[in-house]
């Protein structure tokens, strides 16, 4: 009875959101093809280096692109409508559709105007990488059961860190290396006040930024202005071309020819994933976080896994962080992270505790943010401020239960004693 | 009664000189001078202790009385920092009964510096827009900076009570979209000062402006009795009152008061709603009454300190007063620090952190001060995202 009713809730959850898709396509038709009155070429250039030439660049009348792109949605929609009735998965149509949409209003947004589409993918996906890195730190704690609202500060620490060990050995590398253990040594205030304390984690997490961000403003003002030459003028890496695949047009640049921060992230991706939901790691991950008592009587120390799970979880941020300072600029500013760890959060809830779905969300944010910038050159319809806002209402439509009702681990933030009771 | 005063009051005071020892060290261990006789120890602990004792007394100096500056003048003219800090703390003793009261209903309110954002909109644009007598102008620029914060905190109760969305969530992104929303407006025709491209509303007329409390050298005004005021209020609200009585039951077990009558929801509502009328004072009083005008920093970081304001206070109207002034007080003597002696005003976050962090954690504070017998109830019981 009660998995019936789970499965029926799904099953309500999956068509709410194909039929937010068709009045999302059905705004596309109107909104960006039907109403502007006035429409212009739209240049669009996929030309970044030195990548083999596939099409060099490609104009379209912004109309004209905007029916098209809205019809493609159209197109998907149904499809995923016609999967659902099969009972097959949607996922394929949901991906199709979100880049019909995503090309209409980008047909409308830059009608007149130049857009260096290759750029703006290769710039998006630079954008989502700390915020990949956060959310799979959060994943991997709040999977355990440990929440982690002080990603922001895993990040900014370890930014920090690898900043002045860049700047100090004048190498790179080794500021990425030490990054992840920077991370990790603020995961291990986390995780002593989180199990041993049992402090509640949202305080806790709070504290914790605080504390990073007053930590590092305090020693950016003391040293690294004084002597910033010795302190924080560190090199940075360099992007690695992968041999062929970097060459092949639009994903090479935006993929292949990046630096070992995103190569590194890749892995981490696979692992995440794979790990999560194949391996025993993640299984006792999984049962700490949703049921520890039924994981302590099969013999697990739900405290030791937590534990651990929530050191791995701050190397994994400390990469993240590494990509602000030795992965990007090279020299630390006071709060560089500027929320990015609460935009990891927003990504970790949207995209429901899951790691694909949580690297969707981040690309989508990181997109968003890209696309803000790249039209608030060329001059855009809506106020830069309204897209800024794009991740902080997304995530809020998501935890309301609009479009289907997102679920944290049931476990998650509770502190667990021997035995159970809590 | 001493007794019982003392386990009150114990375990904060003693969380702060931690806190402060702590600090001590980081601004010691950080100093070139220090460093430099790290060889030979009694030089270097004399050295040490200088360096902190300057540092804190050029806090104490900047935040309650400078002699410097009394000199020449009246004993009293000394007590200018003291003024300073007093303007600061009525907007955060507003922004802490925000959090606090929340507390008491069970929730976690993150949201004060979005709340504050829209209370200093709502009297910023009253305040520069229309032509209204003294009092009436202020009474209508803040009731409406109020307002607006009342709907946007009421908006996080809604969610909570409808669909069960946690507010720490949604706070936290209602605070990003209020600052962004905040921005935008600035750039609109109808808060932009004329002849200005940077994000600025034109100053408030001054029949809005808080009136000041001892003249024209003084920036202290009412705003800190309208603090104070506010925090008798929610005394009374909370303690005597059937509302009060309500939120305090669902903050303590919402099945229970659920089985018992109390609507849950609109409790939580309600909640949210004067939890946004606090903060929005915060913002509108700090708007008239120091700011003046409007511009995209002007909620500072209000709400957020609100929240150890809040965690420091354990929740009690007395106890936010008297957490607001101590932060307060470092935040203002922190700049004279770091104008004196050159330490960043930065370690009054560290600081702050470091206070909430040793009174959530009883146990730790406990076991370094070796206080067995102190009786301590957990200051918030800690419960999950589904919760």
């Amino acid at each position: 009875m009660a998995s019936q009713l789970a499965i029926s809730r799904e099953a309500k959850r999956k068509l709410n959101g194909i039929y937010a898709m068709a009045i999302a396509s059905i705004f596309s038709i109107v909104v960006f093809a039907y109403l502007p009155k006035v429409s212009g070429d739209v240049t669009y250039s996929f030309v970044l280096d030195k990548e083999w030439v596939l099409i060099q660049q490609w104009v379209i009348d912004s109309r004209v692109g905007a029916y098209g792109f809205s019809a493609l949605s159209v197109l998907f929609t149904a499809l995923a409508y016609y999967l659902f009735r099969k009972g097959k998965k949607h996922g394929i149509a949901i991906f199709g559709f979100s880049i019909g949409l995503f090309m209409a209003f980008l047909c409308w947004a830059s009608a007149g105007d130049f857009v260096p589409f290759t750029g703006l993918l290769q710039g998006g996906l630079i954008l989502a990488v700390p915020l990949i890195y956060g959310s799979l730190a959060g994943l991997v704690c709040e999977r355990s059961g440990v929440i982690n609202i002080a990603i922001e500060g895993q990040l900014l620490g370890a930014a920090f860190i690898a900043g002045i060990t860049g700047s100090l050995l004048k190498n790179a590398w080794l500021g990425l290396l030490i990054a992840p253990f920077a991370g990790a040594l603020i995961s291990l205030l986390l995780a002593v006040f989180a199990i041993k304390y049992r402090i509640d984690q949202v305080i806790l997490g709070f504290v914790i930024n605080v504390l990073i961000i007053g930590l590092t403003s305090f020693a950016a003002q003391r040293f690294l202005r004084e002597d910033s030459e010795k302190w924080n003028e560190s090199p940075i890496l360099q992007p690695i071309n992968i041999p062929i695949l970097s060459k092949l047009p639009i994903i090479g640049p935006m993929f292949f020819s990046q630096t070992i921060i995103i190569y590194l992230l890749y892995v981490i991706i696979v692992v995440t994933q794979v790990a999560l939901f194949k391996s025993k790691w993640g299984l006792r991950m999984r049962s700490v976080g949703e049921l520890p008592v039924a994981a302590e009587s099969v013999g697990i120390d739900v405290n030791k896994v937590r534990f651990r799970n929530v050191i791995i979880a701050g190397a994994i941020a400390g990469f993240g962080g590494a990509y602000f300072t030795v992965g990007s600029v090279g020299s630390f500013s006071r709060e560089m992270t500027a929320g990015m760890g609460f935009i990891a959060l927003a990504a970790l809830i949207f995209g429901r505790w899951t790691p694909l779905g949580a690297l969707s969300a981040a690309l989508v944010f990181g997109f968003a943010d890209q696309l803000r910038s790249v039209l608030s050159i060329a001059g855009t319809p809506i106020p830069s401020a309204f897209m800024m806002m794009v991740p902080y209402i997304a995530t809020i439509i998501a935890v309301s239960g609009f479009v289907g009702r997102v679920r944290a681990p049931a476990a998650d933030g509770i502190p667990y004693q021997r035995g159970g009771s809590h | 009664m001493i007794k019982k005063i003392l386990d009150k009051t114990l375990l904060p005071l003693f969380a702060f000189l931690l806190a402060l020892f702590v600090g001590g060290l980081v601004i010691g261990f950080t100093d070139n001078k220090v460093l430099a006789k790290i060889s030979s120890p009694i030089e270097f602990l004399k050295i040490l202790g200088s360096t902190v004792g300057n540092a804190y007394l050029a806090l104490f100096q900047g935040a309650i009385y400078d002699p410097n500056l009394a000199e020449g003048k009246s004993f009293m003219a000394g007590f200018y920092p003291l003024s300073e800090t007093m303007v600061a703390t009525a907007p955060l003793i507003l922004c802490g009964l925000s959090v606090a009261l929340a507390f008491k209903s069970g929730l976690f309110n993150i949201g004060a510096q979005g709340q504050f954002i829209f209370g200093a909109i709502g009297a910023s644009y009253i305040g520069f827009k229309y032509e209204m007598p003294m009092v009436m102008h202020i009474l209508v620029a803040t009731l409406a900076g109020v307002i607006l914060a009342a709907l946007w905190g009421g908006i996080v109760g809604l969610l909570k009570a409808k669909t069960g969305a946690h507010e720490v969530i949604v706070t936290i992104m209602l605070n990003y979209i209020a600052a962004k929303f905040l921005l935008f407006i600035l750039s609109t025709k109808y808060f932009l000062r004329p002849g200005r491209l940077d994000p600025i509303a034109p100053p408030v007329k001054e029949s809005a402006m808080l009136p000041g409390l001892f003249g024209v050298d003084y920036r202290v005004n009412i705003g800190i009795f309208i603090a104070l005021a506010a925090a008798a209020f929610i005394w009374w609200l909370l303690n005597r009152s059937i509302m009060g009585f309500r939120f305090r039951a669902v903050g303590a077990n919402s099945s229970a008061a659920r089985t018992a009558g109390i609507s849950v929801s609109a409790a939580m509502i309600a909640t949210m709603a004067i939890s946004g009328a606090l903060a929005g004072m915060g913002g509108a009083i700090h708007t008239l009454g120091n700011q003046y005008e409007l511009t995209d920093t002007v909620a500072a970081s209000f709400g957020f300190d609100a929240i150890t304001v809040a965690l420091l206070g354990r929740g009690t109207p007395l106890g936010v007063v008297l957490a607001s002034f101590l932060f307060a007080g470092l935040r203002v003597g922190g700049q004279t620090m770091q104008a004196n002696v050159g330490v960043p005003v930065e370690i009054v976050l560290v600081i702050q952190a470091l206070v909430v962090l040793f009174i959530a954690a009883p146990d730790l504070v406990k076991r370094i001060f070796r206080l067995r017998n102190l009786q301590e109830a957990s200051a918030m019981a800690s419960k999950g995202w589904n919760g």
